[in-house]
C-alpha cells in the first residue's frame, strides 16, 4: 500500500551500528557521554522492581548506543577502527529495549545527570529493527497499519460497522466525514474493539457540549506501532494518514482519545515526524474535556464513589497533561483519594511502549501489577480510573489473573455516566 | 629529590593543565556543535521560558523526589559529603590557594588547616565506600565499567596523597608534595577522557531535559 519500505528480515548487527551513528550524531549525544554508571535509575523501574535482576537497570539499556558511539569518537578510528557490535550482544538487548522497557521514562525523573532514557531506547529499537533484530508481535501489529489501517485491523470498513453499532448502543450520533466539521476525533483501535462504551461516552460528551466534530474515515486510527516497533517509516506513514485526512477537513483540532503513546506521537512529535508544522491544535481527550468543563460546555453530577486515579506515563509524566485529569476530577468526585506516588513520578502499567503486545512478557506485566495493586489498596478505596485504553488492556489482564478484588475504570466512561445534559 | 618535585611543579603541570583545559573544550564544543533537533511541534502554552526551565531543573535534581531519596539514601549521603568534602579540600586549603592565584592571578581566603584536613578524610573515606558499593553492589557491578573504577582511582590518588603530605606521613615532605602533584597531573589529563568530565556534563544534560520537559508542561 502506502509504505515502500519492507520489514527487515535478515539480521545483520552491523546495520545496528549504522543506525546508532545516526541516532547518536544528533541532540541524543550528550546523553550518551554523561552516564555516570550510578544505578539510581534501578529502583525506578518496575521490571527491576519486580526481578530484582541488575539486566533490567535502564542505565544499562543504553550500553549498545553508548559503545558504538564511543567507539566512533575513539582518536583511533583513523586507522580503520569501525565501531562494531557483536550479534550476541545486540540480541540481548533486543530483550531489554522491547520487551523490558516500557519507555515510560521514571528512570529520567531519578536521574542525577538527567539523562533521557526513554527517548535513547527509542532510538534504540530503530537501530535493532533495522538489523532485524525486533520482536515478531510487535512487528506483525506495526505492519497490520500498513496493510489494514490499524494494528488490530481495523479496516475502513471494520470502523463504520463498528461506529454504527456504537452510536446505536449509545444513543447518540457518532459523525463520519461531516464537511465543515471543526474538530475530528480519533480512535484507538483497542478501545473500538475492545472498549467500545469508552467510544461512545466519549461521542456522549462531544455532542452534549455542542462541538461540531467528526471522524474521518481516511485517517482514523491514533495509535502509532510503527513508532513503538522502531519503524520510523510506518510511524510517519500513520501519522501522515492522521495529518491528511484532519488538513483534507479543514479542521482546528484534533483529539486522540484515551491512549498514553498515541498522544505523545502526534501531540509531541508528530510535526517533527511530518517536518512541518501542522495546520491543527492536537489534545488528549483529558485535555479537551477540561477544556470544554472551562468553558462552562459540560457538566456533571458529583459522585460519592471513592476512587484513585492512575496517571498514564505518556500523558502525564511525558506529556504534562497530568493537571488536567485532576481538574476535571474537582466538583465532581469529592472522595478521590490520591496515590502515595502519583503523577509525574507514578508507576507504569507494565504494558506500555508495545509491551502489552508482546506475549513474551504476559507473566512479568502481571507481576507490575502487583506495585499497581498495593498502591491502590493503600488509598483506602478499591477502584481506578484511567485515561489510556492500553493500560486498561494491560491491567484488566492482571486483574482476571490475580483475581484482583478492585476494579478498574476508565475517566471518560465514568464521566460520561454522571454528565447534566440539559 | 628537588628534581622530582620541579618536574611535577612545572613541566608536568604545566602539560596537564594544558591537556585538561583543551580536553575539556575539544568535548564541550564537540557536542554544543550537534546537529540540533527539528522541532516543528508547539510548545504547550504559557510554560516557562527555557533559561529558568534548564536552570531550574539543574537546581532540583540535587535532591531527588522523596519517593527515590528513601531507596538511595548511601548514593545521595554519600555523594554529597563526597562533592563538598572535595570542593572544601581543592578550593580552601592555603596551599591550593597559592597555586590557582599563580594561574588566575587572584585568590581567596582559606579555610582552617584542621578543617580541610577533616573534609579531606571524610572525601577520602566517602570515595572509599562508593568503590566498596560498586564492588559489592548488584547494580553497580553491572553497569561498571573500567573507567568507572579508573576515575574513582585518580580521585583516591591526588586526595590521599594530599593528606599524607599535610600530616607529613611515610616518605619526606617534598617527595609527598612531589607525588601528589604528580597524582593531580594524572587525574587532569585523564578528566576530559572518561566519566570525571559528568563535572562540567550534569549541567548540559540536566538543562537539556529540564527545557524538553518545560516544552510539554511537565512540572517535575
Amino acid at each position: 500500500m502506502e509504505n515502500n519500505n519492507p520489514t527487515p528480515k535478515p539480521k545483520d548487527a552491523s546495520k545496528a551500528v549504522e543506525k546508532f551513528l545516526v541516532s547518536s550524531a544528533s541532540q541524543l549525544a550528550p546523553y550518551l557521554e554523561a552516564c555516570i554508571h550510578c544505578g539510581q535509575c534501578a529502583h525506578a523501574c518496575h521490571f527491576y522492581e519486580v526481578t530484582q535482576d541488575p539486566k533490567y537497570t535502564p542505565a544499562y539499556k543504553l550500553f549498545p548506543m553508548t559503545k558504538a558511539y564511543r567507539r566512533s569518537k575513539n582518536p583511533l578510528n583513523w586507522l580503520g577502527m569501525i565501531p562494531t557490535l557483536e550479534e550476541d550482544e545486540i540480541a540481548e538487548w533486543q530483550d531489554l529495549v522491547f520487551n523490558g522497557c516500557t519507555m515510560c521514562g521514571r528512570c529520567t525523573n531519578v536521574c542525577p545527570m538527567g539523562i533521557d532514557v526513554a527517548q535513547i531506547v527509542g532510538a534504540t529499537r530503530q537501530a535493532l529493527t533495522a538489523a532485524g533484530y525486533y520482536p515478531e508481535d510487535l512487528m506483525a501489529a506495526a505492519e497490520n497499519v500498513v496493510q489494514h489501517g490499524s494494528p488490530l485491523k481495523v479496516s475502513t470498513s471494520v470502523l463504520e460497522d463498528r461506529l454504527e453499532w456504537i452510536a446505536d448502543e449509545s444513543e447518540t450520533d457518532i459523525p463520519l466525514d461531516k464537511k465543515g466539521a471543526e474538530v475530528m476525533f480519533t480512535i484507538s483501535s483497542i478501545e473500538l474493539m475492545k472498549y467500545p462504551d469508552s467510544v461512545g461516552a466519549m461521542a456522549k460528551m462531544l455532542n452534549a457540549a455542542g462541538v461540531n466534530w467528526t471522524i474521518s474515515t481516511k485517517g482514523y486510527e491514533s495509535t502509532n506501532f510503527g513508532y513503538l516497533a522502531g519503524r520510523p517509516d510506518i510511524a510517519k506513514l500513520g501519522t501522515s494518514r492522521l495529518v491528511n485526512a484532519a488538513e483534507e477537513l479543514g479542521v482546528k483540532e484534533l483529539i486522540i482519545p484515551e491512549c498514553g503513546h498515541a498522544y505523545s506521537v502526534l501531540r509531541w512529535n508528530g510535526a517533527n515526524i511530518m517536518g512541518r508544522p501542522l495546520g491543527f491544535k492536537v489534545y488528549h481527550i483529558t485535555e479537551y474535556l477540561a477544556k470544554l468543563k472551562r468553558e462552562g460546555k459540560l457538566k456533571f453530577k458529583s459522585i460519592e464513589t471513592a476512587f484513585t486515579y492512575h496517571d498514564p506515563c505518556q500523558i502525564s509524566r511525558r506529556g504534562g497533561a497530568a493537571d488536567d485529569a485532576r481538574y476535571l476530577l474537582e466538583g465532581f468526585a469529592p472522595n478521590f483519594v490520591e496515590m502515595k506516588v502519583t503523577g509525574n513520578q507514578n508507576w507504569c502499567c507494565g504494558g506500555g511502549g508495545g509491551v502489552q503486545a508482546m506475549n513474551k512478557y504476559r507473566d512479568m506485566r502481571i507481576n507490575v501489577f502487583k506495585i499497581k495493586a498495593k498502591q491502590v489498596e493503600e488509598t483506602g478505596t478499591n477502584t481506578m480510573i484511567s485515561a489510556c485504553a492500553n493500560c486498561r488492556l494491560t491491567m484488566d489482564e492482571s486483574i482476571a489473573e490475580l483475581k484482583w478484588g478492585g476494579k478498574l475504570d476508565s475517566l471518560v466512561e465514568i464521566l460520561a455516566d454522571n454528565l447534566i445534559e440539559d | 629529590m628537588s628534581d622530582l618535585l620541579d618536574f611535577a611543579r612545572g613541566p608536568a603541570l604545566q602539560v596537564s593543565v594544558m591537556i585538561f583545559i583543551f580536553g575539556v573544550l575539544y568535548r564541550l564544543i564537540s557536542l554544543f556543535l550537534t546537529p540540533k533537533n527539528f522541532i516543528a511541534s508547539p510548545a504547550r502554552e504559557n510554560v516557562k521560558g527555557a533559561f529558568g526551565a534548564g536552570v531550574g531543573e539543574i537546581v532540583r535534581r540535587m535532591i531527588p523526589d522523596k519517593e527515590y531519596m528513601r531507596k538511595e539514601m548511601f548514593a545521595f549521603l554519600n555523594g554529597w559529603a563526597f562533592h563538598i568534602g572535595l570542593a572544601i579540600t581543592v578550593f580552601g586549603l592555603a596551599g591550593h590557594i597559592m597555586f590557582f592565584k599563580k594561574i588566575l592571578g587572584f585568590g581567596w581566603w582559606n579555610l582552617p588547616s584542621n578543617f580541610v584536613m577533616l573534609a579531606g578524610v571524610i572525601t577520602l573515606f566517602s570515595l572509599i565506600a562508593s568503590l566498596a558499593h560498586r564492588l559489592t553492589d548488584p547494580v553497580l557491578r553491572k553497569l561498571s565499567t573500567l573507567d568507572d573504577y579508573l576515575s574513582g582511582g585518580l580521585t583516591v590518588l591526588p586526595v590521599a596523597t594530599g593528606l599524607l603530605a599535610t600530616m607529613h606521613l611515610g616518605l619526606r615532605y617534598e617527595t609527598l608534595i612531589a607525588i601528589h602533584i604528580l597524582s593531580v597531573c594524572i587525574f587532569l589529563i585523564y578528566f576530559p577522557f572518561g566519566k570525571l568530565m559528568h563535572a562540567f556534563l550534569v549541567f548540559v544534560t540536566r538543562a537539556k531535559t529540564g527545557v524538553e520537559m518545560a516544552r510539554k508542561g511537565v512540572k517535575l
